[in-house]
């Protein structure tokens, strides 16, 4: 889990510092995703650094999403429900001192796998064109992103992506042994979580907020 | 003060349990935790019903056998272990649920009393010294840096009681697991077997059912001993390195 979601976590950085490209205009951008085709070129192929990354990121996810089914099943047993219940009191259900985002990591993950395929449904192709289609890739992100739901949808999307970076982060380094502090919440790394579920989060909706509230790209 | 207790209440390891409310009118503050299920079983045997079935000892909160969870909180709101919180910790015409500790590898007994014989069968695959140590050593002859020694010290506080498992969204039971990997780790006794061991206890620890830790430190808010949470990550810290050696 740690180590699939760190790679992808590493994409997820360079994906959001591209995407502020789109405030260079039109014309750059377009050349921009052009160009991201030639990486390595000629020593790879044309689009031979993305296919790598492609694969490797699916891997990744599949092995993620594997091993959370897998969490998922072992601990609701180890956990000794009974009938739907562990415990019966109806006081302190949220614990002592849990974070809202380390008990919404399951679920959390679902409406993230949602919002990937649908974005990339979105994005990659012309097969869901909300908006209108484009051979331009910027012409899409702003005709998508001038539709009040579209840009409803992907807050949610990157509000869930911030939240399970918030523990999802915290959660792969003291796994990999890099947690030194007694406490869930004086560690150093627990202040990182923060700051980079707050900066990615906030770097990907700057675009979708620019266009809708101020026409950016129209 | 008056109080009502709703109580687990099951007859034996197959029976289905339910919740069962009790009035006490007469509840001294002063009294433990433990001193009012004393009153409670008092009153029932003198109403000529089954007293409350519930595990404990010492009473001095050093042995780890009481321990139940107090409004779905293990051991209750403060932070020590069931026989040492007191009454005072709680209103006048409050309503207390009282449940045994919930965990696949815990299976319950009777009412609040568990099997925590799992927690044993972690410490037999690997949380000794296999070597006779002897009698103490001339201090000057191992030099023990100092940080590692309170470190030490401070996991080899654990008193088994089960509160992390219990506390545990997936009933883990790593904070105990870990917290002897660290307490022998740290010192130069542990070292010859430290990387069998962390291995070792870490497949029993599964064996037994216990579940994976997703690092949400709810049992070390709920440990009466305060073991620090970090003694996970130098658990997996000390895996890796076992990996790596191929002892795993």
């Amino acid at each position: 889990m740690a180590v699939s979601g760190l790679i992808m976590l590493g994409y997820l950085l360079v994906h959001m510092y591209g995407n502020l490209k789109f405030f260079e205009g039109k014309e750059f951008f377009d050349s921009y995703l052009e160009g991201l085709e030639n990486i390595f070129y000629p020593y790879l192929p044309h689009g031979g650094a993305l296919w790598i990354l492609r694969v490797v990121l699916l891997v990744s996810l599949v092995a993620h999403v594997y091993c959370a089914v897998t969490l998922w099943r072992r601990n609701k047993v180890a956990a000794g429900y009974t009938g739907g219940k562990r415990y019966h009191s109806k006081q302190n259900r949220t614990g002592i001192q849990r974070s809202y985002a380390s008990f919404t990591m399951r679920w959390g993950g679902v409406i993230l796998l949602l919002f990937i395929i649908g974005h990339l449904a979105q994005m990659l192709p012309n097969w869901l064109a909300p908006g209108g289609a484009s051979d331009s890739k910027y012409e899409r992100v702003v005709n998508g992103f001038e539709i009040w739901w579209v840009v409803l949808l992907y807050t949610i999307g990157l509000v869930a992506v911030g939240f399970h970076l918030w523990h999802g982060f915290w959660s792969a380094l003291t796994t990999l042994g890099q947690n030194r502090s007694s406490t869930r919440k004086d560690s150093v790394i627990t202040i990182a979580s923060w700051v980079l579920s707050v900066v990615i989060a906030g770097g990907f909706l700057i675009v979708p907020f620019a266009v809708f509230f101020f026409g950016a790209g129209s | 003060m008056k109080i009502t207790v709703n109580v687990w209440r099951q007859k034996n390891a197959d029976a289905k349990g339910e919740m069962v409310g009790y009035h006490l009118d007469d509840v001294s503050e002063d009294m433990s935790f433990l001193e009012m299920l004393d009153v409670l079983n008092e009153q029932l045997t003198l109403a000529g019903e089954e007293p409350v079935a519930f595990d404990h000892d010492c009473r001095e909160g050093i042995c780890g056998s009481c321990g139940v969870v107090i409004n779905g909180i293990a051991h209750g709101p403060e932070v020590t272990t069931t026989c040492q919180l007191h009454m005072r910790s709680f209103k006048d015409g409050d309503v207390i649920d009282i449940e045994p500790w919930r965990a696949g590898a815990f299976p319950i007994v009777k009412d609040l009393v568990v099997d925590r014989g799992a927690f044993d069968r972690i410490i037999q695959a690997g949380g000794y010294i296999s070597v006779n140590t002897g009698s103490a050593p001339e201090a000057n002859n191992l030099p023990v840096p100092k940080e590692d020694a309170d470190h030490a010290f401070a996991a080899a506080t654990c008193i088994g009681c089960g509160a992390c498992v219990a506390a545990c969204p997936n009933g883990s039971a790593m904070l105990f697991t870990a917290a002897k990997v660290t307490h022998l780790g740290l010192l130069p006794q542990g070292q010859p077997e430290r990387e069998s061991r962390v291995a070792s206890m870490v497949a029993q620890h599964d064996a037994e059912g216990f579940g994976s830790c997703t690092n949400i430190g709810e049992c070390t808010a709920a440990c009466p001993k305060g073991i620090p949470l970090d003694v996970i990550s130098r658990l997996n810290r000390d895996l890796l390195g076992a990996l790596a050696a191929g002892q795993a």
